[in-house]
């Protein structure tokens, strides 16, 4: 609405450049107010650490990384008015942002026209590649494919019921999910959908429970899930009696929605805070020092993290920050990252990640109960599965 | 049958919710004609009492606290009103354009200072263990945190209409808002009233945010969520009018909960708000209109 209203105009004069000068400047662009800000906050803080780590260890090509902070205020316009200042006016080297789908696709146009650089951080719903996008999040096929294939073989569910918010990747998604299962033999009882941002829940709650699914994919975002669990347990379905599988709650989001509303819940993502292996110790060593012992990390958080580590690393083996030769030098190019080993795919510039389905603790950490072998290959446009034909 | 009932019960729910939101707007903009945009963070602000309260008192006695938020929160909602009233909006008095830009302003320092003062995180707001759970009452299932809901806003709703109807205060609140100045003639201080009536506006505003936490989460943007329903409310049952805002609040809230059931969610609140513009067309002033011989 009017949250447009009120973006700052400040950003330096026209020194330094993505180039030149003593530092090279990147963008930073996420939603610092409004809706989003409950996830998006994090994230900032996770690329402005990688950051900081970089510097410490001399920046990259001998130059110190200087980060410009920009607020999408959760309004798709001022994603892409503000990627476009960063852009033009500070002349930023590469830009870490984004979370919802509705911002990247408004961010999108404007990281083509101008041939600029965007890493961005959150699983989505695919059917995208753009030449000037890294998507450092899963696809589908990493996230949404393998916790459907853990319901089925799992969770013996045949039924389930559809329940997301009313944007680009849940209705996206679902589409996907929906071809899934009438590939595989699960029948789709219901789909819903909530107003982004909506917090009354009672008559979605009142469509699942007489539908009386086996299980519930949640694509929710943002605070409506608060509302989401809290009216499911007082209408006595809690985990054990309906399992709901969400793909937007992650750790962060748990200590908001209180441990005790979603525990025994199942979530699928590609890390964990628990995640084990050397490099995630030392990661959420750095993030709690950081920013508080009462922090906790989680997929975008890390995947925020990597990326900036991955465009360093691209802009050293190329020598510069010119985008095509980052672009060309990111090909193959991998990174021991706290989820494990990273690879970029030369092809749609996603990444090769390992599945992992997790269960929310009381504490309100995730356990891992199931994970692929190994790293997927990123497909984004499921060419390698027979039903998603025609998506 | 059974799910007709049980949607009947959740717009009866939705209703009073709307009902508990827009009761303090039906005194500062209903009465005293201040289109305050800062109501809803006025809400916030109760929200994060209960979470204060909480954190003061400790795991134990999470029901204490809960309850103990209801009077601490009309306080601390109140207070804030209190001083947006006395510092800004008694200058602004007979500018409504100005006192829009000016509450919306505050709106955002506000967010923005509960942004500074507890995390852009959402708070977790522990429910007391009656509220957990619900029972069947003709085969509806009712959560109980929904019944607390409706009597809440009931006792509100009775509250403000002994405090306008029977008390002193109250008649001299009616008397202001119909007529300043022969009100002011016949002796009232009308700039102790418009404090009084905009602290008690206010403090609802604060009450019905202890009760949101029972419901969604609680955090800086919480206010947005209620602040549109909230004027809606006002305006469809008629400005000023408890009456009114009553019967606005219930119907609205059947008509979501129903047409919502038939329909979809997004649909459903365009339908609502279609249907509602269409009946402000055919009775601008609203359900009960408001009797006045004030020339303004």
């Amino acid at each position: 609405m009017l949250l447009a209203a009120c973006g700052s105009d400040s950003g330096d004069s026209g020194s330094g450049g993505g180039g030149g000068g003593d530092t090279i400047k990147v963008g930073v662009l996420h939603s610092l107010s409004g809706t989003m800000a409950i996830s998006e906050v994090s994230v900032k803080d996770a690329e402005l650490l990688a950051i900081e780590e970089l510097n410490a260890e001399g920046g990259v090509l001998g130059k110190k990384i200087e980060p410009v902070v920009e607020d999408g205020a959760s309004d798709w316009p001022t994603f892409a008015e503000k990627a476009q200042k960063l852009i033009s006016q500070d002349k930023v080297a590469a830009t870490f942002g984004g979370w919802t789908s509705a911002s990247r696709k408004a961010m999108l146009p404007v990281f083509e026209r101008n041939k600029a650089l965007l890493y961005y951080p959150v699983q989505y719903e695919g059917l995208e590649a753009s030449p000037y996008i890294f998507y450092s999040g899963a696809t589908t096929n990493q996230q949404i494919i393998p916790a459907l294939e853990y319901l089925k073989t799992e969770k013996k569910a045949k039924s389930l019921y559809l329940v997301g918010s009313d944007y680009v990747f849940p209705r996206t998604a679902n589409k996907e999910i929906k071809a899934w299962a009438a590939a595989n033999g699960v029948k789709v009882l219901g789909e819903e959908y909530a107003p982004l941002g909506s917090t009354e829940f009672s008559t979605i709650v009142n469509k699942v429970k007489a539908a009386n699914p086996d299980a519930v994919f949640n694509t929710l975002n943002g605070d409506s899930n608060v509302a989401f669990f809290k009216q499911l347990e007082g209408a006595g379905l809690p985990a054990t009696k309906l399992p709901v599988v969400s793909v937007s709650i992650a750790e962060d989001e748990v200590r908001g929605i209180g441990a005790s509303k979603v525990e025994g819940q199942i979530v699928a993502w590609n890390y964990y805070q628990t995640t084990p292996g050397a490099a995630n110790e030392k990661f959420v060593a750095a993030y709690k020092k950081k920013y508080g012992a009462k922090r906790v990390t989680d997929d975008p958080i890390e995947a925020a993290y990597l990326q900036v580590k991955l465009w360093a690393a691209a802009v050293e083996k190329a020598g510069s920050t010119d985008v095509e030769k980052v672009k060309a030098a990111s090909k193959g190019l991998t990174y021991d990252a706290p989820e494990g080993k990273v690879t970029i795919d030369g092809d749609n510039q996603h990444i090769y990640k390992t599945a992992r389905i997790g269960v929310i603790q009381p504490d309100g950490l995730i356990k891992t109960v199931w994970e692929s072998k190994g790293p997927i290959k990123p497909d984004p446009f499921l060419k390698t599965y027979p039903w998603a034909k025609g998506l | 049958m059974e799910q007709l009932f049980s949607q009947i019960f959740v717009g009866l729910s939705i209703g009073s919710i709307l009902l508990l939101v827009a009761l303090g707007l039906t005194f500062t903009f209903g009465q005293m004609g201040v289109i305050n945009m800062a109501h809803g963070e006025f809400i916030m602000a109760g929200a994060y009492t209960t979470y204060v309260v909480q954190q003061a008192l400790g795991d134990g006695a999470t029901s204490t606290a809960f309850l103990l938020s209801l009077p601490a929160a009309l306080v601390v909602a109140g207070l804030l009103g209190l001083a947006l009233e006395a510092l800004l909006i008694r200058r602004l008095y007979g500018r409504p354009l100005d006192t829009l830009l000016v509450t919306w302003g505050v709106a955002l320092i506000l967010q923005q200072l509960a942004r500074d003062l507890f995390g852009a995180q959402n708070v977790e707001v522990k429910s007391p263990g009656w509220l957990n759970g619900g029972t069947e009452v003709l085969g509806v299932g009712v959560a109980y945190n929904r019944i607390f809901i409706m009597v809440l806003a009931l006792a509100a709703t009775a509250g403000a209409w002994f405090v306008v109807s029977r008390m002193k205060q109250g008649r001299r609140m009616r008397a202001v808002m119909q007529n300043r100045q022969l009100a002011a003639a016949s002796g009232i201080g009308t700039a102790a009233v418009d404090r009084r009536t905009f602290f008690l506006g206010s403090g609802l505003a604060g009450v019905a945010g202890v009760a949101i936490t029972q419901l969604g989460s609680v955090g800086p943007t919480l206010g947005q969520n209620y602040i549109v329903d909230a004027f809606l409310v006002v305006v469809a049952g008629g400005l000023g009018k408890l009456r009114g805002a009553v019967i606005a609040a219930l119907v609205l809230g059947l008509c979501n909960s129903l047409i919502e059931y038939w329909t979809e969610a997004s649909l459903a609140k365009v339908i609502v708000f279609v249907l509602i513009v269409a009946f402000l067309q055919l009775r601008p002033q609203g359900i009960v209109a408001q009797e006045t011989r004030g020339l303004a």
